[in-house]
C-alpha cells in the first residue's frame, strides 16, 4: 500500500474513531462512577443528533417556526452544538433520576439497573420511531464543505474539525477529572462507593454531573456525526452505541484514557479492514478481533483488574 | 509417607512479598496453628495450599503428590478442604445442598446420568444426600437442613461451613479463623468441636487463629508468621515465651 | 397406580399435547391461534434455555439470538438441501419419508452446532465475568449475524427460504400438523432436561457458581467444566428452538437474530424470575400472548414492553416466581428429586 493511501486511511480512521471515542468516553464516565453499563448511551447519541437536527432546522428557518431574522450558518452550527449538548444532558439526567436512581436507592442488584438501562435505550429508539416515523431526515448543511487535497489525499474541513474537537473534548475532560474537585470526587467514587458519602461528598450531585458530562460528549458526537454524514434515522444510535461500548471495554472501561484509545482503535480496525477486505466483512472482522483482544486481556488494554480477596 | 510438605514457598503480588521462603513439614495427625499479626500472610498460605493462588516460587507435596499449579477443585478431590475467614456459604441454597455440593468432586456421575436418572445417578445421589444428612446429625444441625444459611445465627453458620468442608471426607482440613466473631461460650464449643472432629474422623487439622484460647487449647505446634516469614516454630509453651513473638504482636495477645 | 403417580406430569403433558394436535388437525381453533401456541412453545424453550445461564448460573448473556440463528440456519439449510427442491441446492435428495424421520435429526444437528458456537462464550467465561462477559456475548451475537450476512450461498442478508416445502413433504406422508407436534415434543423435552439438570446435585453446581464461584471451585466444583456444560446446553437448546422457529415461519433472515431478539428472550427470563424454571415457562406464555395482544399498537409495542420491564425491575425485580418453583407451592409428602 503506498504512502498516500495509507495516510488517507489514517485520516479516515481518525475521523471515524473520533465518534467512537466521544461516545466511549460517556460510557466510561458513567461506568467509572456507577459501575453501570449505561446501555441507553448509544441512544443518547441518537437523541443528541435529533435534538441538533431540530435546532438546526429551527434556526435555518426550515421548520414551521420562522424566525424574524437570519442567523449566519456558522452561528447556527455553534448554537446547535451547544443547545444539543444542554438538552441532551437533560435527557441523560432525567434517565438517571427517573430510572436509575430509584433502583440505586433501594440498593438493587446491579444487574437490574443494567437491564433498566437496556430498556431505556429501547424506549428511546422505539419512542422516536413511533413518534416521528421511520422516514430518514436530512441534516441541513451548516458548514461549507471545503476539501483540501495533498497529492491524492483528500480531507474535508469537517473531518479536521471532528478530529480536533474530539481531542479538545478529551483534554478538557482529562482536566476536569484530574484537576477539579468534582473530578476528584468522581474518581473517589469509582474506587470506593461506600466510603465517599461518609466523607461528606454529595454522591447524587457527582453522579448527575457525570451524566451531564457523558451525555454532552454523546450529543457532541451526535451533531458532529450528522454534520459529516447528514442522514438521521431512529436506530442510528443502536449499532454505533454497541460498537462504542465494545471499544470502551477493549480500552479498559472505567478509565477515560482507555475509552479514548479504544474508540480510535475500533475506528482504525474498521477502516483498515474495509481497505483490505470487502466491506460486508468489516463488522465481522472488527468484532472478531475485539473478541480475541478481550479474551487475551479481559480487563481491556488500560483496565485494572479488580481481584477477589478471600 | 509424608503428609503435607511445603518447601520454600514465596508469594509476590507485584511489589509486595506476602510470603517469604515458607517451609513446613506437617505429619499426619498433628494439629498445628498458624498465627501472626494481621497481614502476616497466613490466609495467603492457605490460599496457595488449596490452589487459589499459584505461588511465585516453591513447591507443595500432599501425600507425596505435587499440588502446585493444579486447579483448586482437583486439589480438593485429593483430600484437602477448608473454611474461610469470611463465611462463604451459598446463601440461596439449603444447608443440605451446601453439604451436597461440596461433594461435587466425587459425585461419580455426569450430565447424562443426571438427565436420564440412571441407576448410577440414583445410587450416587442417595449416597451424597445420606452422607450430608449423617454429617448434619453428628453436628446436631439436622433440624436446619432445609434452611438457608443466611437465616441462621452466625455461630451456627460457622458450624455449617465446617460441616460443608467435612462432607467431602478430606484428609486435611484447613480452618481459617473459625473463632472469628464468636463469644466466649461459642469459643468453648468450638474448642470441643475441634477435639471431637479429630477423634471422630481420621483427619488432620491445620488452624489459623487469632484467639489464643483456641490456639493454646487445641494446637500441638505453633508457627508464627510475621511479614510473610516464619519467626518461630514450636510447642505452645515455647511460643508463649518467645520474645520475637511477643514483639511481633506488640503485646496484643488475647488471653 | 405407582406408575401413574410417578409419571403423572408426563402423562398429563402427553394428553394435553394430543388434545392440541387433534384440535389443530380438526381445526377447532384457527391457524392464528395455532401459530400463537407454537410460538409459546418456542419461547418456552428460549426462555428456559437462557435461564440456565442468566438465571441459575447468574451470568449476563445478552447474545442468545446468535445461537438461535445458528440452529435456524443449520437445520433449515440441511432440510432444504436434503428434502426440498429449490434454486440453490437443486432437487431434493431424499424422499418425504426421510423428511419426517430425519427432521428431529437435523434439529439436533442444528442444536449441536449451536452448542459448539456456545463454546465461543463458554471459554472466555472461565476468566471473565459480569459486564465483560456480557460484551463477549454481544460480540458473538453480532459475529454470527454478520457471518450469515456474508454467506451469499445461503442467501446472505436477503434471507433463506424453502422450509415450507420441507413441512409440506412431511405432511404428504401423514397429514397432521407436524410443526405443532415437533414443537410440543421438544418443548416438553427441553423442560424435562433442564429440570433434571438443575435439580440434581451435579446441576446445582451452577447455582454454587452464581452464589460464590471462588468457594465453589475450592469446594470441589469443576467450575470450568460446569460453565462449559451450562453454556453448551443453553445454546444447544436455543439452536433447536431456532430450527423449529425457522420451519414455522418458512423464511429466515439474519435481521431476525439481532440484539432485539436477544432482549426479547432476556425479558422473558427476568419476567419469570432468574433461577425459576416454572417462572420461565409462565413468563414465556404470558409474554407471547402479550406480544400478540399488543400487536395493534405496532411500534408502540416496543415502548410498552421495555417500560413494563422497567417497572418490574423497580417493584418486583425477582420477577413472577423469584427463584421458587411451582412445586414449592404444592409441597409433596415425599420430596424426591
Amino acid at each position: 500500500m503506498d504512502w498516500e493511501i495509507l495516510i488517507q486511511n489514517i485520516l479516515n480512521a481518525l475521523q471515524w474513531g473520533s465518534f467512537y471515542a466521544l461516545i466511549a468516553l460517556g460510557y466510561t464516565l458513567v461506568y467509572g462512577v456507577l459501575l453501570l453499563i449505561n446501555f441507553a448511551h448509544g441512544d443518547i447519541f441518537m437523541v443528541g443528533a435529533y435534538v441538533g437536527f431540530f435546532f438546526a432546522i429551527l434556526f435555518t428557518g426550515n421548520s414551521f417556526l420562522q424566525l424574524p431574522f437570519d442567523i449566519p450558518l456558522w452561528l447556527v452550527f455553534i448554537l446547535t452544538v451547544v443547545l444539543s449538548m444542554i438538552v441532551t444532558s437533560f435527557v441523560g439526567v432525567t434517565l438517571e433520576r427517573v430510572a436509575y436512581r430509584p433502583l440505586r436507592r433501594k440498593g438493587a442488584n446491579r444487574l437490574y439497573v443494567v437491564i433498566t438501562a437496556l430498556m431505556c435505550g429501547l424506549i428511546l429508539e422505539n419512542g422516536n420511531l413511533a413518534l416521528f416515523g421511520a422516514s430518514r431526515r436530512m441534516f441541513p448543511e451548516l458548514i461549507d464543505k471545503t476539501i483540501y487535497t495533498f497529492g491524492s489525499i483528500t480531507i474535508s474541513n469537517i473531518k479536521i474539525m471532528v478530529i480536533i474537537t474530539a481531542f479538545v473534548a478529551f483534554i478538557i475532560l482529562e482536566l476536569i477529572i484530574r484537576k477539579t474537585r468534582i473530578g476528584m470526587a468522581m474518581r473517589a467514587i469509582s474506587y470506593d462507593r461506600v466510603a465517599v458519602p461518609l466523607m461528606g461528598i454529595p454522591i447524587d450531585r457527582v453522579i448527575v454531573f457525570t451524566f451531564v458530562l457523558g451525555s454532552s460528549m454523546a450529543a457532541l458526537a451526535g451533531v458532529l456525526f450528522v454534520t459529516a454524514y447528514p442522514v438521521l434515522e431512529p436506530y442510528m444510535g443502536a449499532i454505533i452505541g454497541w460498537k462504542a461500548f465494545i471499544a470502551a471495554v477493549v480500552g479498559g472501561i472505567g478509565e477515560i484514557r482507555g475509552a479514548f484509545v479504544g474508540g480510535f482503535l475500533l475506528g482504525f480496525i474498521e477502516i483498515f479492514v474495509a481497505a483490505f477486505f470487502p466491506s460486508t466483512l468489516r463488522d465481522l472482522i472488527a468484532f472478531s478481533l475485539l473478541l480475541i483482544l478481550l479474551s487475551m486481556k479481559p480487563t481491556g488494554l488500560f483496565g485494572v483488574s479488580r481481584s477477589t480477596k478471600i | 509417607m509424608s503428609f503435607l510438605q511445603i518447601n520454600n514457598l514465596t508469594q509476590r503480588f507485584g511489589g509486595l512479598t506476602a510470603v517469604q521462603d515458607f517451609s513446613f513439614d506437617l505429619p499426619r495427625g498433628v494439629l498445628p496453628g498458624l498465627i501472626g499479626p494481621n497481614g502476616a500472610g497466613k490466609t495467603t498460605i492457605f490460599n496457595i495450599v488449596c490452589g487459589f493462588y499459584h505461588p511465585t516460587m516453591g513447591e507443595i507435596r500432599f501425600e507425596n503428590k505435587p499440588i502446585v499449579g493444579k486447579r483448586p477443585h482437583k486439589i480438593t478431590s485429593l483430600g484437602i478442604a477448608r473454611t474461610f475467614q469470611n463465611i462463604r456459604l451459598w446463601s440461596e441454597m439449603s444447608v443440605l445442598d451446601n453439604l451436597c455440593i461440596s461433594q461435587h468432586g466425587n459425585l461419580g456421575y455426569g450430565l447424562w446420568d443426571a438427565i436420564l436418572r440412571t441407576s448410577k445417578y440414583s445410587a450416587k445421589e442417595r449416597d451424597v444426600h445420606q452422607n450430608a444428612m449423617h454429617l448434619l446429625e453428628k453436628l446436631n444441625l439436622q433440624d436446619h437442613a432445609q434452611k438457608r444459611p443466611k437465616n441462621l445465627p452466625y455461630g451456627m453458620q460457622r458450624r455449617v461451613e465446617i460441616a460443608r468442608a467435612l462432607a467431602s471426607h478430606p484428609k486435611l482440613l484447613l480452618l481459617d479463623e473459625p473463632a472469628a466473631g464468636m463469644n466466649s461460650s461459642e469459643v468453648e464449643q468450638l474448642i470441643d468441636l475441634i477435639g471431637w472432629i479429630r477423634k471422630e474422623f481420621d483427619i488432620t487439622i491445620w488452624l489459623i487463629e487469632h484467639d489464643m484460647r483456641v490456639v493454646m487449647n487445641v494446637c500441638e505446634r505453633i508457627i508464627v508468621l510475621d511479614f510473610g516469614q516464619i519467626i518461630a516454630d514450636g510447642p505452645p509453651d515455647a511460643i508463649q515465651n518467645d520474645l520475637k513473638v511477643i514483639k511481633a504482636y506488640l503485646g496484643n495477645i488475647e488471653e | 397406580m405407582h406408575f401413574l403417580r410417578k409419571y403423572q406430569y408426563w402423562i398429563l403433558y402427553i394428553l394435553f399435547s394430543l388434545l392440541i394436535v387433534f384440535g389443530a388437525h380438526q381445526e377447532w381453533v384457527d391457524a392464528y391461534i395455532q401459530l400463537v401456541i407454537m410460538y409459546i412453545g418456542i419461547n418456552i424453550i428460549l426462555s428456559s434455555s437462557l435461564n440456565i445461564v442468566n438465571g441459575y448460573m447468574g451470568e449476563f448473556s445478552c447474545g442468545h439470538a446468535g445461537f438461535i440463528a445458528v440452529g435456524a440456519y443449520v437445520t433449515s439449510v440441511l432440510n432444504v438441501w436434503l428434502f426440498a427442491s429449490d434454486r440453490i441446492f437443486g432437487p431434493a435428495i431424499l424422499g418425504e419419508y426421510w423428511a419426517l424421520i430425519l427432521f428431529p435429526v437435523t434439529l439436533l444437528a442444528g442444536g449441536l452446532i449451536a452448542s459448539l458456537v456456545g463454546l465461543l462464550v463458554a471459554i472466555p467465561s472461565f476468566n471473565t465475568r459480569g459486564d465483560y462477559l456480557a460484551i463477549i456475548t454481544l460480540a458473538v451475537n453480532y459475529i454470527v449475524k454478520s457471518a450469515i450476512e456474508n454467506m451469499q450461498v445461503i442467501g446472505g442478508a436477503r434471507g433463506f427460504m424453502g422450509m415450507r416445502k420441507v413441512v409440506n413433504a412431511m405432511q404428504d406422508v401423514w397429514d397432521i400438523p407436524w410443526m405443532m407436534v415437533f414443537i410440543l415434543i421438544f418443548t416438553g423435552l427441553t423442560v424435562w432436561i433442564i429440570w433434571r439438570f438443575v435439580s440434581s446435585t451435579y446441576g446445582k453446581g451452577i447455582i454454587a457458581i452464581r452464589e460464590d464461584e471462588v468457594a465453589a471451585e475450592i469446594m470441589s466444583v469443576n467450575t470450568r467444566g460446569m460453565k462449559m456444560t451450562a453454556f453448551m446446553l443453553s445454546s444447544g437448546l436455543a439452536g433447536i428452538a431456532g430450527g423449529l422457529f425457522a420451519h414455522v415461519l418458512g423464511y429466515i433472515n439474519p435481521g431476525s437474530f439481532t440484539i432485539m431478539k436477544s432482549t426479547e428472550v432476556m425479558v422473558m427470563v427476568y419476567l419469570g424470575g432468574m433461577g425459576s424454571l416454572s417462572g420461565s415457562v409462565i413468563s414465556a406464555v404470558l409474554f407471547t400472548i402479550l406480544l400478540e395482544l399488543l400487536r395493534p399498537l405496532q411500534v408502540f409495542k416496543w415502548v410498552v414492553i421495555p417500560l413494563m420491564l422497567i417497572l418490574l425491575m423497580m417493584f418486583r425485580p425477582e420477577g413472577i416466581m423469584g427463584n421458587r418453583e411451582i412445586s414449592d407451592f404444592f409441597p409433596q409428602k415425599s420430596k424426591r428429586n
